[in-house]
């Protein structure tokens, strides 16, 4: 096993799972290391049958490939197919949850409800339906045209969801440079085509290509997402939770959700409410359901639910012996995690037809029968639960606690009370003043390769100190969440005095009887559309681009290609992105000049990789002051 | 007396051995700032394939190493700790006569300081108690470091595990090819 030491909650499982001789990521991962160089710098080229070729990086052995690709061309085709795998889930993800708002329309999936009437009807407006003498089912009929409209039309025009969510000046910007995107699936057959062999060579034409797949991204799938989910699961409000492996409760049936669809996750959620007697007649006290991962953070926003463990956690929860079922659905569930349900009675659940797990039970989950199903897999962890009842469990103790559900509605709530006309007003003159001296997004996975830095941690602190306000979504979220960072305390703890000031008054506008945290939990890894949401009305509300705003976005533990694809949609919006650890383009001197340097002329964004915390907030903090000075606050 | 041994029937020629050895003979010691470096670092060791089957190369620290008895500065020598052949930087001249002689072909030349460049068994690495750094890039065990006797030991056992199961099972007459033999008699 490698020797790490990680926070003290993971660093007891990861023991746990070392004296019961259990396998789980470390382990993986030091036989893993070193890692092969050439798939680092993304110089491997396996896109036919003539390679697999890799180019010599020091200049003695092979420059290009035996088609003659260069390696700028190896790496750019390499960069958009990720970037094209990341796109791909949030739109297929987008895609699921509005089929099934248009079967519940249709009257065929009667589990599922609309929540929030008053978001539809937004979202109706400013898509230009007519509202007059209508029923609501109508209206949100030709909602779920629109949408379906952006993976249907073959007319070339502007994606819907695009119009609606980006911010006027973006959109010239994106029209200038030719990268406004039309239906999401021709933009991503587009991408697989041009990456194939023999198809497009040119590495720049490659990197524009890669902005076209972050705004597919950007809006087919996290803005999509974000807005059907709101509407049929309602819009996420301040609510107080705790998170830690330690929410799990020894004499309680434990339901671990893990994945991302909250279609899955709230259904789980309202049976295990409804069966709550039937787990007490089997000895339990009751069902505790627990979040991993997105959708984790989707029942948290929305329900109070317990953040239980971030993705790296995801398989070392299941080591304290008192998981009953982890139920997932879709996205960032490690196989391995069956084989340590294996040592124990813990019953994965598989339920997306297309991810099945060798060894794991698999119920199918559809939109027409989920409460059939949802019944049935609830009942599954209740049986497991009467097998383990008598066992000895190891769980962890030490639970964070803090406040969620930072949507954009929620902000503006707190900041309505403050100023009712103008709600922005008071957040730009506290930037002016500098109490607030920018924002930056955290966002991302926790990095088996990286957490023991702590990198996400020592970032945020570093932001606070400086007055920078935090706001994060997916598993970072979960870090912050643990590390006790968006609890009222750490604001106290943590924070400059300027941003002190301003939390302090926005709590007490909240009534809360308490500052605000310092970190603001947006959502899932989908809902970074909420903070280029608030992005965009801020830039609108002073008159200036995006890129021309004192805020940042960081991915300071990169895992998933998802990842990559949000960060490419940030940077074609124009914001300085932070990376770490190194992407995928460093092998290729074209593509670290164009998206380190070039892209500042083109779009204002440009990526900026850094591996050390301090320097990576160090150059960020710099960032801000130079955005600060170029707007002349 | 360690050496880098070579199993051929596992190297797949992924090249991660070339890679990490110019990694390890860069300033900074790491793949991301390394590429940036100028000049380059330069490799000490060489895959080589014929008819697609890969043959990793290196200085062998040969015991009678004719690049030593060759060389008309005395720049060639045998350093004391690990036994190894290096090269005296600023005594090279950079003839080449070594690599001239050299029946391993794994002399090198930097055409940046005029010398010959080998393999020097990474000794800073040794000296942390570390294996060479194309050993430790190796992902398939192709390249294995030890004492020459333990490792020649190592193969010795191996063999020996096949014969004697071998033996055990033909004893309990279920190897499949003795029993068959036997078996109609």
């Amino acid at each position: 096993m490698l020797q790490r030491s990680y926070d003290r909650v993971t660093q007891s499982l990861f023991d746990r799972a070392q004296s019961l001789g259990i396998e789980t990521g470390i382990d993986r991962l030091g036989r893993q290391e070193p890692q092969c160089g050439f798939g680092q710098l993304g110089s491997c080229c396996r896109m036919c049958y003539m390679g697999p070729c890799r180019i010599d990086p020091f200049g003695e052995g092979a420059q290009t490939g035996v088609c003659g690709a260069t390696v700028d061309t190896i790496v750019c085709r390499n960069l958009l197919r990720e970037e094209v795998g990341g796109a791909a889930s949030h739109v297929g993800h987008a895609r699921h949850v509005v089929l099934t708002f248009k079967k519940m329309l249709e009257g065929k999936a009667p589990g599922y409800h609309i929540t929030d009437r008053g978001k539809l009807l937004e979202i109706a407006d400013r898509l230009g339906i007519e509202r007059d003498g209508r029923s609501d089912e109508d209206i949100a009929s030709e909602v779920v045209e629109r949408a379906l409209e952006d993976f249907t039309r073959q007319d070339g025009g502007m994606l819907n969801w695009l119009r609606l969510h980006a911010p006027e000046k973006a959109i010239e910007k994106w029209q200038r440079l030719g990268i406004v995107v039309s239906n999401a699936h021709n933009e991503i057959e587009e991408a697989m085509h041009r990456t194939s062999m023999g198809n497009d060579a040119d590495p720049v034409n490659l990197l524009l290509a890669a902005l076209k797949i972050g705004l597919v991204d950007g809006y087919a799938g996290l803005h999509m997402a974000t807005d059907f989910q709101d509407i049929m699961f309602g819009t996420p409000q301040v609510r107080k939770i705790e998170a830690s492996p330690a929410v799990l409760e020894k004499n309680m049936v434990n339901i671990a959700m893990h994945g991302h669809n909250p279609l899955l996750s709230e259904k789980i959620l309202e049976w295990a409410g409804r069966l709550e007697e039937d787990a007490k007649k089997e000895g339990a006290e009751g069902i505790n359901v627990v979040g991993v991962c997105c959708t984790g953070n989707e029942l948290t926003m929305r329900h109070n639910v317990p953040m239980a463990a971030h993705n790296l956690q995801s398989e070392l929860i299941m080591l304290t012996g008192a998981v009953d079922a982890m139920v997932v659905d879709i996205q960032c569930i490690w196989p391995g995690s069956e084989k340590v349900a294996e040592c124990f009675h813990t019953k994965v659940i598989t339920t997306e037809p297309f991810v099945k797990i060798p060894g794991a039970m698999h119920i199918d989950f559809e939109p027409e029968n989920a409460d059939e199903r949802a019944e049935k897999i609830v009942r599954e962890a209740i049986d497991a639960f009467t097998k383990r009842k008598d066992k000895e469990v190891f769980i962890p103790e030490g639970k964070a606690t803090g406040l969620v559900g930072f949507s954009v509605e929620a902000i503006l709530d707190v900041l309505k009370r403050i100023n009712p006309e103008d709600p922005l007003m008071p957040v730009i003159d506290n930037i002016k003043s500098g109490n607030i001296f920018g924002a930056v997004g955290f966002a991302g996975c926790p990095s088996i390769k990286m957490r023991h830095t702590n990198m996400t941690e020592i970032m945020v602190k570093e932001m606070l100190k400086n007055n920078i306000l935090v706001v994060t979504t997916g598993c970072t979220a979960h870090i912050c969440a643990q590390a006790g960072l968006m609890n009222t305390d750490a604001t106290e703890l943590y924070c400059g005095e300027g941003l002190k000031s301003v939390l302090h008054a926005l709590g007490d506008a909240a009534g809360l009887g308490a500052p605000l945290p310092p970190v603001w939990h947006m959502g899932s890894c989908v809902d970074n559309s909420r903070i280029a949401t608030l992005l965009g009305a801020l830039a609108d509300r002073l008159g200036v681009d995006i890129s021309e705003l004192p805020v940042a976005g960081s991915a300071p533990e990169l895992v998933q290609e998802k990842a990559v694809s949000i960060g490419t949609w940030l940077l074609a919006l124009g914001l300085m992105v932070h990376i770490a650890p190194h992407p995928r383009i460093m092998g290729s001197p074209v593509a670290v000049k164009v998206l380190t340097e070039g892209l500042k002329d083109l779009t204002g964004g440009y990526a900026f990789v850094e591996l050390d915390p301090l320097k990576a907030a160090e150059g960020i903090v710099q960032h801000i002051k130079d955005r600060r000075k170029a707007l002349g606050i | 007396m360690k050496r880098v041994f070579l199993d051929l029937s596992r190297c797949t020629g992924c090249r991660s051995c070339e890679l990490a050895c110019a990694v390890q003979h860069s300033r900074s010691q790491n793949l991301f700032e390394a590429i940036f470096e100028s000049p380059p670092p330069r490799k000490r060791t060489y895959l080589e394939s014929i008819d697609g089957i890969p043959y990793p190369a290196r200085c062998m620290h040969c015991s009678e190493a004719p690049c030593i008895e060759v060389c008309p500065v005395s720049a060639m020598y045998r350093e004391e700790e690990f036994q190894t052949v290096r090269v005296d930087k600023e005594r090279c001249m950079g003839c080449l006569m070594c690599a001239m002689v050299c029946p391993n072909g794994v002399i090198g030349f930097d055409p940046y300081k005029g010398v010959a460049i080998k393999c020097g068994l990474c000794r800073s690495r040794l000296r942390e108690g570390r294996v060479p750094a194309c050993v430790e890039s190796c992902p398939t065990g192709a390249l294995s470091f030890g004492e020459f006797e333990e490792l020649e030991r190592q193969k010795r056992l191996r063999t020996a595990r096949v014969v004697l199961k071998a033996v055990k099972l033909a004893e309990q007459g279920t190897l499949p090819i003795y029993s068959e033999r036997t078996g109609g008699e």
